[in-house]
């Protein structure tokens, strides 16, 4: 009998001292963000999807149609198409399609990619009705940018 | 009525746990034979989230399974990354600078605190305890924005490269740690102390339920915590060291009751370790490349290699057999959620079933990891 009231009353003192912990905690500054109403910044080396560097000397990419991206990809998921065309070194860059449902995001085209033509995007709210809306053409994008 | 006599008695039913159910922690189906509260025989059934990972590994030369090694145990992805990325070393005698040695250290044992730190959240959401999973989930998330900020990943990382990192670590990288290490510190007392590990309640609670004993883990190959547990000091870090851990000064805690009070604090305690290595490594940490060279086309020699880490829940091995070309001929990974998992049956029977969902939360089974 006598436990059962020990017990009782440890019981209460260890809810106290927890309440006590909560109660100084909510006079602490709010760490909680109310996304998508407020956002916060993230970090510039954020791995998101890759996109095609605009060069700013040209304007334009700077991809050579080297296909070492497309070979080295572990998930398959790059098709670069070029072609001959005159006055331009190497082939000229037709599409770039990168089907996003496959990606990894391992970073292997990026860093095998000669020219640096390749970044990260910053962009990570994707979502959408269809898996066609994630086969991009990296070029198109490039062009609408 | 004992639980044999219920069996012939056939008053028993069947009941189906999972495979979506909040504590099994992600696809893990048990079918429990049950006597009214009591368990008489759990059947954990797998492969909810089978993805053929080690196939996978036996169909691409060997630099392409490198993201996957972040997906199997997505709580200990660097750990995962550095057992691959070492094994790939030791078979091809690929050097690593020592600067690349320091980082993979800090990096690893920041994924092991947030790893333990979102079990202790999570461990105690399984008991009915809801406010710690929130003062857990503030700090871990310090930890993912410092690994964001030099892996740009904040689960995935595939950071670790053979012969090396993929990028280096900043002054920006060692100041935030370092904040953390002292945030964290100063959270363990008057946080997860007085708020759980002193509370009465939570310790009749977690006390004296199950039983690790030594000659159970050997007998199922009980690897992590749990086996510490038992007073069995078995660390990969230290019984077969790795990497650059020797350098450090560190403990391993261990207990010696093995229930879930034990293993518990074992955690805990296995948190502030690795803050002692991160400070350390941190103090040490050489200037120098991070990076070396590598040909672009490795082939790995013919014959096998296997290389042991030791992850968030135990140890890990990779096992792998070449025939001389770049495509592993067989890669098998033994993972240590799945041998912990194994003793689930000759454990939680005859027990109540919210002390089943306890020791699933004890022996913190990461699902993806135990079916690849
Ligand atoms: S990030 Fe990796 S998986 Fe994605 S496109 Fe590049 S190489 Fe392929
Ligand atoms: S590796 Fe670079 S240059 Fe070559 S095809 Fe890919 S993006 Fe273009």
């Amino acid at each position: 009998m006598n436990e059962y009231f020990s017990d009782l009353f440890s019981g209460a003192k260890s809810l106290l001292v927890g309440l006590s912990v909560t109660i100084r905690e909510m006079f602490k500054p709010v760490v909680t963000v109310q996304y998508p109403r407020e956002k916060l910044e993230i970090t510039p080396n954020f791995r998101g999807h890759t996109e095609l560097v605009k060069d700013p000397e040209t304007g334009t990419h700077k991809c050579i149609s080297c296909m070492m991206c497309q070979k080295e990809c572990p998930s398959d998921c790059i098709r670069v198409k070029g072609e001959k065309r005159e006055g331009v070194k190497g082939l000229a860059l037709v599409s770039y399609s990168l089907d996003f449902t496959k990606c990894s995001l391992c970073g292997t085209c990026v860093e095998v990619c000669p020219t640096a033509a390749l970044e990260y995007s910053q962009e990570y709210e994707l979502a959408g009705y269809s898996s066609d809306e994630f086969r991009f053409d990296l070029l198109k994008r490039l062009e609408e940018r | 009525m004992t639980p044999e006599a219920a069996k012939q008695d056939k008053h028993t039913f069947v009941l189906n746990m999972g495979p979506q159910h909040p504590s099994t922690h992600g696809v893990m189906r048990v079918i429990l034979e049950m006597d009214g509260e009591h368990i008489l025989e759990p059947e954990p059934v797998l492969g909810y989230g089978h993805r053929i990972q080690e196939k996978m590994g036996e169909a691409r030369p060997w630099p392409g399974f490198m993201p996957n090694t972040s997906r199997m145990d997505y709580l200990s992805a660097m750990i995962y990354n550095h057992g691959y990325v070492s094994l790939i070393e030791r078979m091809t005698g690929i050097e690593v600078p020592r600067r690349a040695e320091f980082i993979r250290v800090i990096t690893d044992e920041l994924n092991r605190i947030q790893s333990h730190l979102l079990w202790l959240g999570a461990f105690l959401l399984d008991l009915g305890a809801f406010t710690p999973i929130m003062y857990t989930f503030d700090d871990r998330e310090q930890i993912l924005d410092i690994l964001e900020d030099v892996t740009g990943s904040r689960l995935t990382y595939c950071y670790h490269r053979v012969g090396g990192v993929a990028r280096d670590i900043d002054e920006k990288f060692v100041e935030r740690t370092r904040a953390f290490i002292a945030r964290l510190r100063s959270r363990f007392k008057p946080i997860y102390y007085d708020l759980v590990t002193s509370n009465i309640i939570f310790i009749k609670r977690v006390k004296d339920v199950v039983s690790f004993t030594p000659e159970l883990a050997r007998r199922y190959g009980l690897t992590g915590p749990p086996l510490r547990s038992t007073g069995i000091s078995y660390d990969i870090r230290k019984n077969e060291p790795y990497s650059i851990y020797p350098e450090f000064d560190f403990e391993v805690p261990v207990g010696t009751k093995g229930d879930c009070l034990e293993v518990y604090n074992i955690r805990v305690a296995e948190m502030e370790q690795s803050l002692r290595i991160i400070e350390q490594a941190l103090d040490r940490l050489p200037e120098g490349p991070f990076r070396n060279k590598i040909p672009r086309k490795v082939k790995l020699p013919q014959g096998d290699a296997t290389f042991s880490v030791e992850t968030a829940r135990g140890e890990l091995t990779y096992y792998l057999v070449s025939d001389g070309s770049d495509v592993p001929y067989r890669l098998k990974i033994r993972v240590p959620s799945f041998s912990n998992l194994s003793v689930l049956q000759e454990l939680c029977r005859n027990m109540l079933l919210s002390d089943l969902v306890m020791s699933l939360g004890t022996l913190d089974l990461v699902i993806p990891e135990i079916d690849r």
